[in-house]
Protein backbone atom coordinates (compact mmCIF):
# COMPACT_ATOMS: atom_id res chain seq x y z
CA UNK A 1 0.00 0.00 0.00
CA UNK A 2 2.80 2.78 0.53
CA UNK A 3 3.98 2.89 -3.31
CA UNK A 4 0.37 2.97 -3.69
CA UNK A 5 -0.57 6.02 -1.57
CA UNK A 6 2.31 7.48 -3.09
CA UNK A 7 0.80 7.63 -6.47
CA UNK A 8 -2.21 9.22 -4.56
CA UNK A 9 -0.30 12.12 -3.12
CA UNK A 10 1.24 12.73 -6.45
CA UNK A 11 -1.75 12.76 -8.63
CA UNK A 12 -3.56 14.70 -6.03
CA UNK A 13 -1.16 17.45 -5.76
CA UNK A 14 -1.08 17.43 -9.68
CA UNK A 15 -4.82 17.67 -9.05
CA UNK A 16 -4.96 20.76 -7.15
CA UNK A 17 -2.22 22.35 -9.01
CA UNK A 18 -4.57 22.13 -11.94
CA UNK A 19 -7.71 23.05 -10.32
CA UNK A 20 -5.83 26.31 -8.61
CA UNK A 21 -4.57 27.02 -12.08
CA UNK A 22 -7.49 26.19 -14.23
CA UNK A 23 -9.84 28.49 -12.35
CA UNK A 24 -7.37 31.50 -13.31
CA UNK A 25 -7.40 33.96 -9.99
CA UNK A 26 -7.75 37.03 -12.53
CA UNK A 27 -11.59 35.28 -14.55
CA UNK A 28 -13.64 36.91 -11.02
CA UNK A 29 -12.00 40.62 -11.49
CA UNK A 30 -13.09 40.05 -15.23
CA UNK A 31 -16.52 38.50 -14.60
CA UNK A 32 -17.38 41.47 -13.30
CA UNK A 33 -16.67 44.07 -16.44
CA UNK A 34 -16.68 42.19 -18.98
CA UNK A 35 -19.11 42.82 -22.41
CA UNK A 36 -19.72 40.37 -24.97
CA UNK A 37 -19.19 41.60 -28.88
CA UNK A 38 -21.01 39.43 -31.45
CA UNK A 39 -19.75 40.38 -34.32
CA UNK A 40 -19.25 39.18 -38.20
CA UNK A 41 -16.20 37.19 -39.07
CA UNK A 42 -14.66 40.01 -41.06
CA UNK A 43 -13.97 42.51 -38.58
CA UNK A 44 -12.16 39.77 -36.86
CA UNK A 45 -10.66 38.08 -39.74
CA UNK A 46 -9.06 41.13 -41.59
CA UNK A 47 -7.43 42.03 -38.06
CA UNK A 48 -8.96 45.20 -37.31
CA UNK A 49 -10.63 44.33 -34.46
CA UNK A 50 -7.04 43.52 -32.67
CA UNK A 51 -5.50 46.64 -33.26
CA UNK A 52 -9.12 48.12 -31.35
CA UNK A 53 -9.68 46.20 -28.77
CA UNK A 54 -6.62 46.57 -26.64
CA UNK A 55 -6.85 49.89 -27.10
CA UNK A 56 -10.72 50.65 -25.73
CA UNK A 57 -9.61 47.30 -22.65
CA UNK A 58 -6.79 50.25 -21.86
CA UNK A 59 -9.06 53.39 -21.88
CA UNK A 60 -11.92 51.82 -19.96
CA UNK A 61 -11.09 48.68 -18.34
CA UNK A 62 -13.71 46.62 -19.76
CA UNK A 63 -12.81 42.88 -20.63
CA UNK A 64 -14.37 42.63 -24.51
CA UNK A 65 -15.30 39.06 -25.08
CA UNK A 66 -14.95 39.00 -28.60
CA UNK A 67 -17.60 36.08 -30.32
CA UNK A 68 -16.66 36.35 -33.93
CA UNK A 69 -19.59 34.79 -35.88
CA UNK A 70 -22.17 35.44 -38.65
CA UNK A 71 -24.30 38.57 -38.59
CA UNK A 72 -27.17 36.69 -38.58
CA UNK A 73 -25.87 34.71 -35.66
CA UNK A 74 -24.74 37.38 -34.13
CA UNK A 75 -28.23 39.29 -34.14
CA UNK A 76 -29.66 36.20 -32.80
CA UNK A 77 -27.42 36.30 -30.11
CA UNK A 78 -28.71 39.92 -29.27
CA UNK A 79 -32.50 38.53 -29.84
CA UNK A 80 -31.87 36.35 -26.94
CA UNK A 81 -29.81 39.07 -24.64
CA UNK A 82 -26.58 36.40 -25.09
CA UNK A 83 -25.09 39.61 -26.17
CA UNK A 84 -24.29 43.46 -25.07
CA UNK A 85 -23.51 45.03 -28.32
CA UNK A 86 -23.41 43.94 -31.84
CA UNK A 87 -20.65 45.21 -34.75
CA UNK A 88 -22.34 43.86 -37.74
CA UNK A 89 -23.32 44.17 -41.81
CA UNK A 90 -26.79 43.28 -42.36
CA UNK A 91 -28.72 46.24 -42.78
CA UNK A 92 -32.17 45.17 -43.67
CA UNK A 93 -32.00 42.39 -40.76
CA UNK A 94 -30.71 45.11 -38.52
CA UNK A 95 -33.65 47.63 -39.11
CA UNK A 96 -35.96 44.70 -38.30
CA UNK A 97 -33.53 43.81 -35.66
CA UNK A 98 -34.35 47.04 -33.99
CA UNK A 99 -38.21 47.54 -35.05
CA UNK A 100 -38.80 45.02 -33.29
CA UNK A 101 -37.26 46.36 -29.70
CA UNK A 102 -34.19 43.85 -29.77
CA UNK A 103 -31.42 46.47 -29.67
CA UNK A 104 -31.26 50.60 -29.35
CA UNK A 105 -29.09 53.02 -31.36
CA UNK A 106 -28.31 51.85 -34.59
CA UNK A 107 -25.24 53.71 -35.47
CA UNK A 108 -23.42 54.03 -38.61
CA UNK A 109 -19.57 52.95 -38.04
CA UNK A 110 -17.56 52.12 -41.43
CA UNK A 111 -18.12 50.53 -44.97
CA UNK A 112 -16.06 48.63 -47.57
CA UNK A 113 -17.64 46.72 -50.54
CA UNK A 114 -18.32 43.48 -51.93
CA UNK A 115 -16.90 42.31 -54.78
CA UNK A 116 -18.19 38.99 -57.41
CA UNK A 117 -14.58 37.13 -58.00
CA UNK A 118 -14.05 33.96 -59.95
CA UNK A 119 -12.13 32.33 -61.93
CA UNK A 120 -9.50 34.36 -64.18
CA UNK A 121 -11.12 32.57 -67.39
CA UNK A 122 -14.40 34.05 -66.81
CA UNK A 123 -16.73 30.84 -68.47
CA UNK A 124 -19.70 33.27 -67.99
CA UNK A 125 -18.04 36.64 -68.83
CA UNK A 126 -18.53 39.12 -66.51
CA UNK A 127 -15.57 40.67 -65.93
CA UNK A 128 -16.20 44.29 -65.83
CA UNK A 129 -19.63 44.66 -66.11
CA UNK A 130 -21.29 47.37 -64.05
CA UNK A 131 -24.08 46.02 -62.18
CA UNK A 132 -23.94 42.86 -60.00
CA UNK A 133 -27.79 41.83 -61.17
CA UNK A 134 -26.76 41.39 -64.49
CA UNK A 135 -23.66 39.67 -63.92
CA UNK A 136 -25.75 37.08 -61.46
CA UNK A 137 -27.78 36.36 -64.23
CA UNK A 138 -24.90 35.68 -66.98
CA UNK A 139 -23.65 33.42 -64.34
CA UNK A 140 -26.75 31.15 -63.47
CA UNK A 141 -27.33 31.26 -67.61
CA UNK A 142 -23.58 30.36 -68.51
CA UNK A 143 -23.92 26.60 -66.41
CA UNK A 144 -21.15 28.33 -64.41
CA UNK A 145 -21.34 26.74 -60.29
CA UNK A 146 -22.05 29.57 -58.16
CA UNK A 147 -20.65 28.89 -54.45
CA UNK A 148 -22.49 30.74 -51.58
CA UNK A 149 -22.02 31.14 -47.67
CA UNK A 150 -25.81 30.00 -46.89
CA UNK A 151 -25.34 30.69 -43.81
CA UNK A 152 -27.44 33.91 -43.37
CA UNK A 153 -24.21 35.86 -42.52
CA UNK A 154 -24.28 39.74 -43.61
CA UNK A 155 -22.52 38.45 -47.36
CA UNK A 156 -25.13 35.79 -47.72
CA UNK A 157 -27.94 38.09 -47.08
CA UNK A 158 -26.19 40.92 -49.73
CA UNK A 159 -26.20 37.88 -52.18
CA UNK A 160 -29.85 36.56 -51.32
CA UNK A 161 -30.98 40.13 -51.81
CA UNK A 162 -28.92 40.90 -55.03
CA UNK A 163 -30.94 37.28 -56.86
CA UNK A 164 -33.76 39.07 -55.76
CA UNK A 165 -32.96 41.98 -57.76
CA UNK A 166 -32.07 39.81 -60.76
CA UNK A 167 -34.98 37.86 -60.31
CA UNK A 168 -33.67 34.19 -60.02
CA UNK A 169 -34.51 31.29 -58.06
CA UNK A 170 -31.47 29.67 -56.94
CA UNK A 171 -32.57 27.56 -54.30
CA UNK A 172 -31.91 24.20 -54.85
CA UNK A 173 -30.19 24.83 -57.98
CA UNK A 174 -27.53 22.43 -59.08
CA UNK A 175 -25.32 25.44 -60.39
CA UNK A 176 -25.70 26.79 -56.51
CA UNK A 177 -23.93 25.59 -53.79
CA UNK A 178 -24.07 26.56 -50.33
CA UNK A 179 -21.11 25.92 -47.89
CA UNK A 180 -22.57 26.92 -44.64
CA UNK A 181 -18.86 27.73 -43.78
CA UNK A 182 -17.22 31.47 -43.11
CA UNK A 183 -15.67 33.76 -45.44
CA UNK A 184 -12.54 32.48 -45.42
CA UNK A 185 -13.38 29.21 -46.36
CA UNK A 186 -16.37 29.94 -49.10
CA UNK A 187 -13.48 31.63 -50.78
CA UNK A 188 -10.98 28.46 -50.65
CA UNK A 189 -13.46 26.31 -52.16
CA UNK A 190 -14.26 28.67 -54.53
CA UNK A 191 -11.26 29.21 -55.88
CA UNK A 192 -10.44 24.87 -55.42
CA UNK A 193 -13.71 24.21 -58.01
CA UNK A 194 -12.91 27.43 -60.16
CA UNK A 195 -16.81 29.05 -59.49
CA UNK A 196 -17.99 32.17 -58.70
CA UNK A 197 -18.72 33.73 -54.82
CA UNK A 198 -19.47 37.07 -53.71
CA UNK A 199 -17.54 38.35 -50.87
CA UNK A 200 -16.05 40.90 -48.65
CA UNK A 201 -12.81 42.95 -50.21
CA UNK A 202 -11.13 42.74 -46.63
CA UNK A 203 -11.44 39.33 -46.66
CA UNK A 204 -10.37 38.74 -50.41
CA UNK A 205 -7.20 40.69 -49.88
CA UNK A 206 -5.82 38.69 -47.01
CA UNK A 207 -6.31 35.63 -49.25
CA UNK A 208 -5.94 36.71 -51.61
CA UNK A 209 -2.06 34.94 -52.57
CA UNK A 210 -3.25 31.64 -52.00
CA UNK A 211 -6.38 32.12 -53.99
CA UNK A 212 -6.22 32.64 -57.83
CA UNK A 213 -9.81 34.59 -58.03
CA UNK A 214 -9.86 37.19 -59.90
CA UNK A 215 -12.30 40.61 -59.02
CA UNK A 216 -14.42 40.33 -61.93
CA UNK A 217 -17.08 42.68 -60.71
CA UNK A 218 -16.74 45.52 -58.27
CA UNK A 219 -18.52 49.45 -57.93
CA UNK A 220 -22.15 48.15 -58.16
CA UNK A 221 -24.14 50.77 -55.43
CA UNK A 222 -25.92 47.13 -54.34
CA UNK A 223 -22.36 46.04 -53.42
CA UNK A 224 -21.72 48.53 -50.27
CA UNK A 225 -21.35 46.89 -47.22
CA UNK A 226 -22.22 48.65 -44.11
CA UNK A 227 -21.53 48.03 -40.73
CA UNK A 228 -23.59 49.39 -37.41
CA UNK A 229 -23.04 49.06 -34.45
CA UNK A 230 -25.99 48.62 -32.06
CA UNK A 231 -26.78 48.06 -28.29
CA UNK A 232 -28.66 45.24 -27.09
CA UNK A 233 -31.80 46.69 -25.78
CA UNK A 234 -31.23 46.27 -21.50
CA UNK A 235 -35.42 47.08 -21.03
CA UNK A 236 -35.70 43.97 -22.45
CA UNK A 237 -32.88 41.94 -21.19
CA UNK A 238 -32.04 43.30 -17.46
CA UNK A 239 -28.50 41.14 -17.37
CA UNK A 240 -27.35 42.84 -20.52
CA UNK A 241 -24.29 45.06 -19.51
CA UNK A 242 -25.66 48.35 -20.66
CA UNK A 243 -23.01 50.90 -19.32
CA UNK A 244 -20.47 48.25 -21.05
CA UNK A 245 -22.08 48.24 -24.88
CA UNK A 246 -22.50 52.17 -24.57
CA UNK A 247 -19.10 52.41 -23.71
CA UNK A 248 -18.24 50.39 -26.98
CA UNK A 249 -20.45 51.67 -29.22
CA UNK A 250 -18.82 55.23 -28.51
CA UNK A 251 -15.93 54.27 -28.69
CA UNK A 252 -16.45 52.36 -32.14
CA UNK A 253 -18.20 56.15 -33.71
CA UNK A 254 -15.20 58.33 -32.01
CA UNK A 255 -12.81 60.44 -33.74
CA UNK A 256 -9.87 58.48 -32.71
CA UNK A 257 -10.96 55.03 -33.71
CA UNK A 258 -12.29 56.53 -37.01
CA UNK A 259 -8.87 57.65 -37.76
CA UNK A 260 -7.56 53.93 -37.09
CA UNK A 261 -10.32 52.69 -39.16
CA UNK A 262 -8.95 55.21 -41.81
CA UNK A 263 -5.51 53.77 -42.54
CA UNK A 264 -5.51 50.31 -41.02
CA UNK A 265 -4.88 47.51 -43.56
CA UNK A 266 -2.77 50.44 -46.22
CA UNK A 267 0.86 49.28 -44.57
CA UNK A 268 -0.11 45.68 -45.95
CA UNK A 269 -2.56 45.57 -48.44
CA UNK A 270 -1.42 48.75 -50.09
CA UNK A 271 -5.49 50.62 -49.56
CA UNK A 272 -7.45 50.44 -46.59
CA UNK A 273 -9.78 47.83 -45.62
CA UNK A 274 -12.90 49.90 -44.18
CA UNK A 275 -13.78 53.53 -45.26
CA UNK A 276 -14.89 55.55 -41.57
CA UNK A 277 -18.63 56.89 -41.68
CA UNK A 278 -19.18 57.73 -38.27
CA UNK A 279 -22.21 60.29 -38.03
CA UNK A 280 -22.91 60.47 -42.12
CA UNK A 281 -26.19 59.19 -43.49
CA UNK A 282 -26.46 55.94 -44.57
CA UNK A 283 -28.01 56.52 -47.98
CA UNK A 284 -25.53 59.49 -48.61
CA UNK A 285 -22.86 56.52 -48.81
CA UNK A 286 -21.40 55.21 -52.31
CA UNK A 287 -22.34 58.20 -54.16
CA UNK B 1 3.73 22.83 -50.74
CA UNK B 2 5.74 25.67 -50.43
CA UNK B 3 2.76 26.54 -47.71
CA UNK B 4 3.64 23.47 -46.01
CA UNK B 5 7.10 24.03 -45.78
CA UNK B 6 6.59 28.16 -44.84
CA UNK B 7 4.48 26.17 -41.84
CA UNK B 8 7.25 23.94 -41.02
CA UNK B 9 9.37 26.64 -40.61
CA UNK B 10 6.94 28.94 -39.16
CA UNK B 11 6.29 26.25 -36.37
CA UNK B 12 10.43 26.23 -35.68
CA UNK B 13 10.67 30.12 -35.50
CA UNK B 14 7.49 29.78 -33.47
CA UNK B 15 9.29 26.97 -30.99
CA UNK B 16 12.60 28.60 -30.62
CA UNK B 17 12.00 32.19 -30.08
CA UNK B 18 9.08 30.93 -28.02
CA UNK B 19 6.89 32.89 -29.42
CA UNK B 20 4.87 34.79 -26.16
CA UNK B 21 1.24 34.29 -27.54
CA UNK B 22 1.82 31.04 -28.67
CA UNK B 23 3.36 29.70 -25.63
CA UNK B 24 0.08 31.04 -23.82
CA UNK B 25 -1.87 29.18 -25.63
CA UNK B 26 0.08 26.42 -25.43
CA UNK B 27 0.42 26.75 -21.42
CA UNK B 28 -3.92 27.63 -21.54
CA UNK B 29 -4.51 24.48 -23.81
CA UNK B 30 -2.41 22.23 -21.71
CA UNK B 31 -4.16 23.65 -18.30
CA UNK B 32 -7.68 23.53 -19.93
CA UNK B 33 -7.38 19.57 -21.06
CA UNK B 34 -5.30 18.13 -18.56
CA UNK B 35 -8.21 19.44 -16.16
CA UNK B 36 -10.86 18.15 -18.03
CA UNK B 37 -9.21 14.82 -17.77
CA UNK B 38 -8.46 15.12 -14.16
CA UNK B 39 -12.00 15.39 -13.85
CA UNK B 40 -13.24 12.77 -16.07
CA UNK B 41 -10.75 10.39 -14.14
CA UNK B 42 -11.90 10.83 -11.14
CA UNK B 43 -15.37 10.23 -12.06
CA UNK B 44 -15.01 7.97 -14.91
CA UNK B 45 -12.76 5.57 -13.25
CA UNK B 46 -15.40 5.43 -10.68
CA UNK B 47 -18.39 4.94 -12.81
CA UNK B 48 -15.90 2.42 -14.84
CA UNK B 49 -15.47 0.15 -11.49
CA UNK B 50 -18.62 0.77 -9.83
CA UNK B 51 -20.51 -0.89 -13.28
CA UNK B 52 -17.28 -3.29 -13.93
CA UNK B 53 -17.93 -4.89 -10.28
CA UNK B 54 -21.40 -5.07 -10.05
CA UNK B 55 -24.72 -6.59 -11.51
CA UNK B 56 -27.74 -4.99 -11.61
CA UNK B 57 -30.76 -5.36 -13.59
CA UNK B 58 -30.47 -2.81 -17.26
CA UNK B 59 -25.96 -3.11 -16.64
CA UNK B 60 -26.01 -3.96 -20.30
CA UNK B 61 -28.14 -1.36 -21.56
CA UNK B 62 -25.96 1.36 -19.03
CA UNK B 63 -22.56 -0.68 -20.81
CA UNK B 64 -24.25 0.23 -24.36
CA UNK B 65 -24.72 3.87 -23.44
CA UNK B 66 -21.07 4.26 -21.99
CA UNK B 67 -20.06 2.76 -25.17
CA UNK B 68 -22.19 5.39 -27.27
CA UNK B 69 -20.91 8.13 -25.07
CA UNK B 70 -17.28 7.34 -26.18
CA UNK B 71 -18.58 8.35 -29.49
CA UNK B 72 -20.03 11.76 -28.02
CA UNK B 73 -19.39 14.79 -31.17
CA UNK B 74 -18.05 17.55 -29.36
CA UNK B 75 -20.33 20.01 -31.42
CA UNK B 76 -22.91 18.63 -29.72
CA UNK B 77 -21.69 18.79 -26.24
CA UNK B 78 -20.84 22.44 -27.19
CA UNK B 79 -24.05 23.22 -28.10
CA UNK B 80 -25.88 22.00 -24.91
CA UNK B 81 -23.31 23.27 -22.87
CA UNK B 82 -23.30 27.00 -24.50
CA UNK B 83 -27.70 26.47 -24.47
CA UNK B 84 -27.45 25.83 -19.99
CA UNK B 85 -24.85 28.21 -19.70
CA UNK B 86 -26.47 31.51 -21.50
CA UNK B 87 -26.65 33.76 -18.88
CA UNK B 88 -30.63 33.58 -19.56
CA UNK B 89 -30.14 29.71 -19.58
CA UNK B 90 -30.95 27.27 -16.35
CA UNK B 91 -26.96 27.98 -15.37
CA UNK B 92 -27.08 31.59 -16.40
CA UNK B 93 -26.14 32.77 -12.70
CA UNK B 94 -22.67 31.23 -12.45
CA UNK B 95 -21.66 33.24 -15.46
CA UNK B 96 -19.03 31.18 -17.00
CA UNK B 97 -19.53 31.38 -20.72
CA UNK B 98 -16.58 32.23 -23.05
CA UNK B 99 -14.83 31.32 -20.20
CA UNK B 100 -11.50 28.56 -19.87
CA UNK B 101 -13.64 27.21 -17.09
CA UNK B 102 -16.89 26.46 -19.61
CA UNK B 103 -14.12 24.60 -22.01
CA UNK B 104 -13.13 22.71 -18.62
CA UNK B 105 -16.58 21.81 -18.06
CA UNK B 106 -17.21 20.56 -21.80
CA UNK B 107 -14.12 18.71 -22.22
CA UNK B 108 -14.61 16.81 -18.91
CA UNK B 109 -18.33 15.75 -20.12
CA UNK B 110 -16.52 14.45 -24.01
CA UNK B 111 -13.79 12.81 -22.19
CA UNK B 112 -15.71 10.71 -18.92
CA UNK B 113 -17.62 8.17 -21.37
CA UNK B 114 -14.35 7.86 -22.97
CA UNK B 115 -12.63 7.29 -19.61
CA UNK B 116 -15.77 5.26 -18.43
CA UNK B 117 -15.62 3.18 -21.34
CA UNK B 118 -11.81 1.91 -21.52
CA UNK B 119 -12.19 1.78 -17.17
CA UNK B 120 -15.18 -0.72 -17.65
CA UNK B 121 -13.50 -2.76 -20.07
CA UNK B 122 -9.84 -2.78 -18.13
CA UNK B 123 -11.58 -3.85 -14.48
CA UNK B 124 -13.88 -6.25 -16.61
CA UNK B 125 -11.09 -8.37 -18.04
CA UNK B 126 -9.48 -8.67 -14.44
CA UNK B 127 -9.71 -12.67 -13.62
CA UNK B 128 -12.85 -12.96 -11.74
CA UNK B 129 -11.11 -15.15 -8.92
CA UNK B 130 -8.96 -12.25 -8.02
CA UNK B 131 -11.75 -10.63 -6.11
CA UNK B 132 -12.59 -13.87 -3.99
CA UNK B 133 -8.64 -14.25 -3.33
CA UNK B 134 -8.23 -10.92 -2.57
CA UNK B 135 -11.06 -10.59 -0.25
CA UNK B 136 -10.31 -14.03 1.66
CA UNK B 137 -6.71 -12.40 2.72
CA UNK B 138 -8.72 -10.16 4.85
CA UNK B 139 -9.36 -7.51 3.10
CA UNK B 140 -12.44 -4.87 3.49
CA UNK B 141 -14.13 -3.96 0.18
CA UNK B 142 -12.20 -0.43 -0.65
CA UNK B 143 -8.98 -1.80 -0.03
CA UNK B 144 -10.06 -4.36 -2.64
CA UNK B 145 -11.68 -1.81 -4.92
CA UNK B 146 -8.05 -0.08 -4.61
CA UNK B 147 -5.98 -3.08 -5.64
CA UNK B 148 -7.80 -3.99 -8.35
CA UNK B 149 -7.26 -0.45 -9.69
CA UNK B 150 -3.47 -0.80 -9.04
CA UNK B 151 -3.80 -4.31 -10.93
CA UNK B 152 -5.40 -2.75 -14.43
CA UNK B 153 -3.02 0.18 -14.42
CA UNK B 154 -1.86 -0.53 -17.67
CA UNK B 155 -5.41 0.08 -19.35
CA UNK B 156 -6.40 2.81 -17.19
CA UNK B 157 -3.46 4.81 -18.21
CA UNK B 158 -4.67 3.90 -22.02
CA UNK B 159 -7.91 5.38 -20.84
CA UNK B 160 -6.13 8.48 -19.26
CA UNK B 161 -4.30 9.19 -22.82
CA UNK B 162 -6.95 8.67 -24.77
CA UNK B 163 -9.03 11.01 -22.90
CA UNK B 164 -6.60 13.70 -22.92
CA UNK B 165 -6.11 13.41 -26.58
CA UNK B 166 -9.83 12.98 -27.60
CA UNK B 167 -10.31 16.92 -25.98
CA UNK B 168 -6.97 18.37 -26.64
CA UNK B 169 -7.32 17.90 -29.91
CA UNK B 170 -11.03 19.24 -29.97
CA UNK B 171 -12.15 22.16 -31.60
CA UNK B 172 -16.28 21.93 -31.74
CA UNK B 173 -17.01 22.48 -28.17
CA UNK B 174 -14.31 24.69 -27.10
CA UNK B 175 -15.00 27.55 -30.48
CA UNK B 176 -18.78 27.43 -29.02
CA UNK B 177 -18.51 27.39 -25.19
CA UNK B 178 -14.61 29.57 -25.21
CA UNK B 179 -15.61 32.00 -27.88
CA UNK B 180 -11.76 32.17 -29.08
CA UNK B 181 -10.72 35.15 -27.13
CA UNK B 182 -7.64 36.25 -27.33
CA UNK B 183 -5.48 36.06 -24.74
CA UNK B 184 -8.11 34.25 -22.44
CA UNK B 185 -10.09 31.28 -23.93
CA UNK B 186 -8.11 30.77 -27.17
CA UNK B 187 -6.45 27.48 -27.53
CA UNK B 188 -3.92 25.47 -30.01
CA UNK B 189 -7.22 24.05 -32.09
CA UNK B 190 -9.31 27.15 -32.25
CA UNK B 191 -6.57 29.39 -32.68
CA UNK B 192 -5.87 27.14 -36.04
CA UNK B 193 -9.47 27.19 -37.52
CA UNK B 194 -9.21 31.21 -37.34
CA UNK B 195 -5.94 31.59 -38.49
CA UNK B 196 -6.78 29.24 -41.42
CA UNK B 197 -9.96 31.23 -42.20
CA UNK B 198 -7.83 34.12 -42.03
CA UNK B 199 -5.61 32.96 -44.62
CA UNK B 200 -2.57 32.64 -42.75
CA UNK B 201 -1.61 29.29 -43.33
CA UNK B 202 1.94 29.36 -42.48
CA UNK B 203 0.75 29.95 -38.91
CA UNK B 204 -1.93 27.59 -38.85
CA UNK B 205 0.11 24.47 -39.91
CA UNK B 206 2.77 25.90 -37.48
CA UNK B 207 0.04 25.51 -34.63
CA UNK B 208 -0.73 22.29 -36.02
CA UNK B 209 3.08 20.89 -35.59
CA UNK B 210 3.02 22.44 -32.16
CA UNK B 211 -0.12 20.98 -30.92
CA UNK B 212 1.09 17.49 -32.00
CA UNK B 213 5.25 17.79 -30.78
CA UNK B 214 3.34 19.22 -27.64
CA UNK B 215 0.09 15.67 -27.16
CA UNK B 216 3.48 13.50 -28.50
CA UNK B 217 5.30 14.80 -25.37
CA UNK B 218 2.53 14.57 -22.76
CA UNK B 219 1.78 10.69 -24.38
CA UNK B 220 5.46 10.03 -24.28
CA UNK B 221 5.79 10.68 -20.45
CA UNK B 222 2.41 8.44 -19.99
CA UNK B 223 4.00 5.68 -21.73
CA UNK B 224 7.55 5.79 -20.34
CA UNK B 225 5.21 5.49 -16.54
CA UNK B 226 2.94 2.34 -18.03
CA UNK B 227 5.85 0.35 -19.95
CA UNK B 228 7.74 1.20 -16.79
CA UNK B 229 5.27 -1.22 -14.89
CA UNK B 230 5.25 -3.61 -17.47
CA UNK B 231 4.56 -7.41 -15.62
CA UNK B 232 7.56 -9.45 -16.60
Amino acid sequence: MRRASKWGILLSIAAVLFLVSGMLPAEAAKVQKSIILATTTSTQDSGLLDVLIPIFEKKTGYFVKTIAVGSGQAMAMGRKGEADVLLVHSPDAEKKFIAEGHGIKRRLVMHNDFIIVGPPSDPAGIRGLKSAAVAFRKITVSGAVFTSRGDYSGTHTKEISIWKKAGVSCEGQKWYQQTGLGMGQTLSVAAEKKTYTLTDRGTYLALKKNLGLDILVEGDAILLNIYHVIQVNPAKWPKVNAAGARAFADFMVSRSVQKIIKTFGVAKFGSPLFFPDAGKKEDTLGR
Amino acid sequence: MDILIDGIREAIRLLFTLDSEVMGITWLSFKISGTATLISLVIGIGIGTAVALTSFPGRRFVVSLINTGMALPPVVVGLFVTILLWRNGPLGFLEILYTPTAIIIAQAIIATPIVTGISLAAMQQLPKKLRLQILALGATRLQMVWILIREAKLPLLAAVMAGFGGVISEVGASIMVGGNIKGYSRVLTTATVMETSRGNFDIAIALGIILLVFAYLINLILTQIQQRERPR
